[in-house]
């Protein structure tokens, strides 16, 4: 497989489409999925085909659109470029009668509305466009170019040098420079081979992104892995999917089939000495699998414990070999890079959180879904504009990034441009993407324990810190809760932040008091208010006996 | 017991354990297939039973400790087998703060038990999962392996009546 050839198929391709007047896609990733888009998508066919439009108009099976919250989705393309939402196969009939006339009004979505418009995508430029499940769909908008641009004209250092002069920090959390991560593998002894991993165990809750990428452009990924996999000198890889995902898992199988049938995997890759095979592991329901020395430990067959590093996985990984890990959407944003180059990529964003990042806005806002958008843009944006602001009414109180290990943030930091700094800088972190917004119906003293619980049954119980912290943590957190907690708790609860922060082993126990300490600094008087008035203001914990002794003494 | 040496033979008759052998034959019946193997065996079989445990020891030459404890580590695998029906409520952040314990406590009221437990008649299982990554349809619930979003307690309840009517399930 070379470039003229892959060109051909992407023209075959494109010629295939060409005679169609109309397109109709159907998104068939799992939420709307879920939704029964299926149905839908079958409904449609069988319309036009009962209408003997089969020549003209094309009912395509395409990725995540993003709102995820108004699905079903359909994308009509002809006459008119319409979006439809909550599409019933009651629906089909309509839409296609529409086709050359004017859009169905009452389930019209329209696009110039922020959510679609304000987003800047690289990462999901593919989802929505393309048939997950047909490679040739991938090769029509330019895929796999990247990759032979890279095996053909360039060596693995300039393919380094330009990952890392796009400014890229590992996309999964901790937002490492991921030339750096590349570089260090690469210059690791390769005697006894290398590997490279992409860690699929999105274990965050509230965060699917990496799910839509896996399910709407697998490709992508592969494209990526295969770049990364030439840098560093790796021949194996292998993708580390939750097993809650089958979706992912089922379209990462094809199209790895798909791409090693037509020669951009496996061996002598386009016809060059490269080789990579990927294979698939699944996960099994453990959150700390998504650390990287856990992930390891899971894909040799054992507990999913931490491993202390040094030494790291760049110089000792999977069976002790040089191993390279990064997050699904960092591979999903290598093969652009290296089309369009690091300085383009450099030119996105803030100084130093470049590109764009993709979000899963969930929670107490009108527009749950998928969203990508340069790095910079404020919070206030984000949730006001592009989430469409907060239902009924309701006043915002917080907006929660970062999963279990990251922090909320209130009011009054909501135009604060969102990077790895800022986030830091106010007590949360970026995290894998997960931004859930809260509303005043929610207690933050209830948010902590919850997270804290979380921890705790996700613990993998090798270290005190953790093992024992979360639990006493995740105590005094209920019985402050249950509004029978003294200052003395809250003062031991600070102390144990600190101590489970600063010992524990891996990021789980590192991270996991970040919730309280975030609350704790922004929501203090909820915490007050618990135990010095037995009270819940939200109306969420339930306090065992309202006590109006202590009403009166101040913290 | 069975002597080391030799293939080991699976715990019944039953075909389906070809599955099973396929799927560690596949990785090479090494140690590290473990985990895949487990999933073979919950997949086929629904659950994982002592004899399951032993037979994939036996056959990737694992210590039965070490297959036991990977098989009670992750939260996927159950040694426990599940009720006819099976009721997963997300409880991940997105489908808490929308009201998931709520749809918990409607299975409760209705049937009387909790997060993992399984009626009397084994009819039904209730199970959490952390986050099944629907975020934006939350409360999400998979009901029989079916993702569902934007769950209400009136729509767990309609799904429960729905086979109300069958028999029992037999153990």
């Amino acid at each position: 497989m070379n470039l003229d050839e892959l060109q051909e198929i992407a023209e075959q391709q494109r010629e295939a489409e060409a005679p169609f007047e109309h397109r109709v896609q159907v998104c068939v990733a799992a939420s709307c999925l879920s939704s029964r888009s299926d149905q839908v998508k079958n409904a449609l066919e069988a319309d036009v085909k009962a209408r003997g439009l089969e020549h003209r108009c094309k009912v395509k099976g395409v990725g995540c659109m993003g709102l995820c919250a108004a699905g079903p989705l359909v994308e009509a393309r002809g006459k008119h470029r319409t979006m439809y939402q909550n599409v019933t196969p009651e629906d089909a009939a309509a839409i296609v009668e529409s086709l050359d006339k004017e859009p169905v009004e009452r389930l019209v979505l329209p696009l110039e509305m922020p959510f679609f418009a304000g987003q800047k995508k690289i990462v999901l430029e593919n989802s929505g466009e393309i048939d997950p499940e047909k490679i040739e769909d991938y090769i029509r908008v330019g895929g796999y170019e990247s990759l032979i641009k890279a095996l053909t004209t360039m060596s693995p250092l300039e393919v380094i040098e330009e990952v890392r002069k796009s400014g890229l920090r590992g996309r999964g959390g901790a937002g490492y420079p991921t030339g750096l991560k590349w570089s260090t593998v690469q210059k690791a002894s390769s005697e006894d081979g290398k590997f490279v991993i992409c860690n699929a165990d999105e274990g965050d809750p509230g965060a699917f992104m990496d799910r839509s990428v896996l399910e709407s452009d697998p490709h992508r990924v592969l494209e990526g892995m295969a770049i990364a996999a030439y840098a560093v000198g790796a021949n194996r890889g292998y993708i580390y999917v939750r097993a809650e995902y089958p979706l992912a898992v089922k379209r990462l199988k094809d199209a790895i089939r798909q791409a090693e049938r037509l020669g951009v995997l496996g061996n002598d890759i386009c016809d060059t000495t490269f080789s990579l095979r990927i294979e698939i592991r699944l996960g099994a329901g453990a959150f700390v699998c998504g650390e990287e020395t856990a992930l390891i430990a899971s894909i040799e067959g054992n507990r999913g414990q931490p491993r202390p590093r040094p030494p790291y996985p760049a110089q000792s990984g999977l069976w002790g070999k040089p191993t390279l890990i990064n997050n699904v959407e960092t591979y999903a944003n290598i093969a652009p890079i290296i089309r369009n180059g690091g300085g383009w990529f450099a030119g996105i964003g803030t100084e130093k959180s470049k590109g764009t990042k993709v979000f899963a806005l969930a929670g107490r806002v009108r527009n749950t879904g998928l969203i990508e958008v340069p790095m910079g843009i404020t919070l206030r944006e984000i949730v006001f504009q592009l989430g469409g602001g907060i239902p009924e009414e309701r006043k915002f109180k917080a907006v929660q990034t970062g999963g279990p290990s990251g922090g909320c943030v209130p009011e009054r930091y909501l135009d604060m441009p969102v990077d790895y700094e800022s986030l830091a800088s106010v007590g949360s972190i970026m995290g894998s993407g997960g931004m859930i917004v809260m509303d005043e119906s929610s207690c933050m003293v209830d948010v902590a324990k919850f997270f804290m619980d979380f921890c705790r049954t996700e613990s993998c119980g090798k270290c005190v810190p953790c093992r024992v912290g979360t639990v006493h943590m995740h105590e005094l957190l209920s019985k402050i809760s249950r509004g029978e907690a003294e200052w003395t708790d809250l003062e031991l609860l600070e102390r144990l932040c600190e101590m489970v922060r600063s010992t524990s082993l891996c990021g789980l126990g590192q991270s996991a008091p970040n919730p309280v300490a975030s609350t704790l600094k922004y929501f203090r008087h909820e915490y007050a208010q618990h135990i010095r008035e037995r009270l819940c203001d939200a109306g969420v914990c339930t306090i065992s006996q309202p006590s109006e002794e202590l009403a009166g003494v101040e913290l | 017991m069975q002597p080391f040496a030799g293939k080991p033979t699976p715990p019944s008759d039953d075909r389906r354990w070809k599955l099973v052998e396929a799927a560690m034959r596949k990785h090479g019946n090494e140690p590290s297939a473990l985990i895949e193997s487990l999933h073979s065996v919950q997949e086929t079989f629904g659950y994982l039973d002592e004899g399951a445990l032993r037979y994939v020891a036996l056959s990737l030459r694992v210590p039965f400790s070490k297959v036991y404890g990977v098989s009670t580590f992750y939260h996927f695998f159950t040694l426990k087998p599940q009720g006819k029906h099976t009721c997963v409520v997300c409880s991940g952040t997105a489908c808490y703060i929308k009201g998931a314990q709520k749809l918990i406590d409607t299975v409760t009221e209705e049937h009387g038990i909790q997060p993992g437990e399984t009626t009397k008649d084994n009819q039904l299982s209730l199970l959490t999962a952390r986050c099944v990554g629907a975020c934006g349809l939350a409360p999400a619930v998979v009901f029989d392996g079916e993702v569902a979003g934007k769950v209400t307690a009136a729509g767990m309840r309609a799904w429960m009546s729905q086979w109300s009517a069958e028999p029992a399930a037999v153990q």
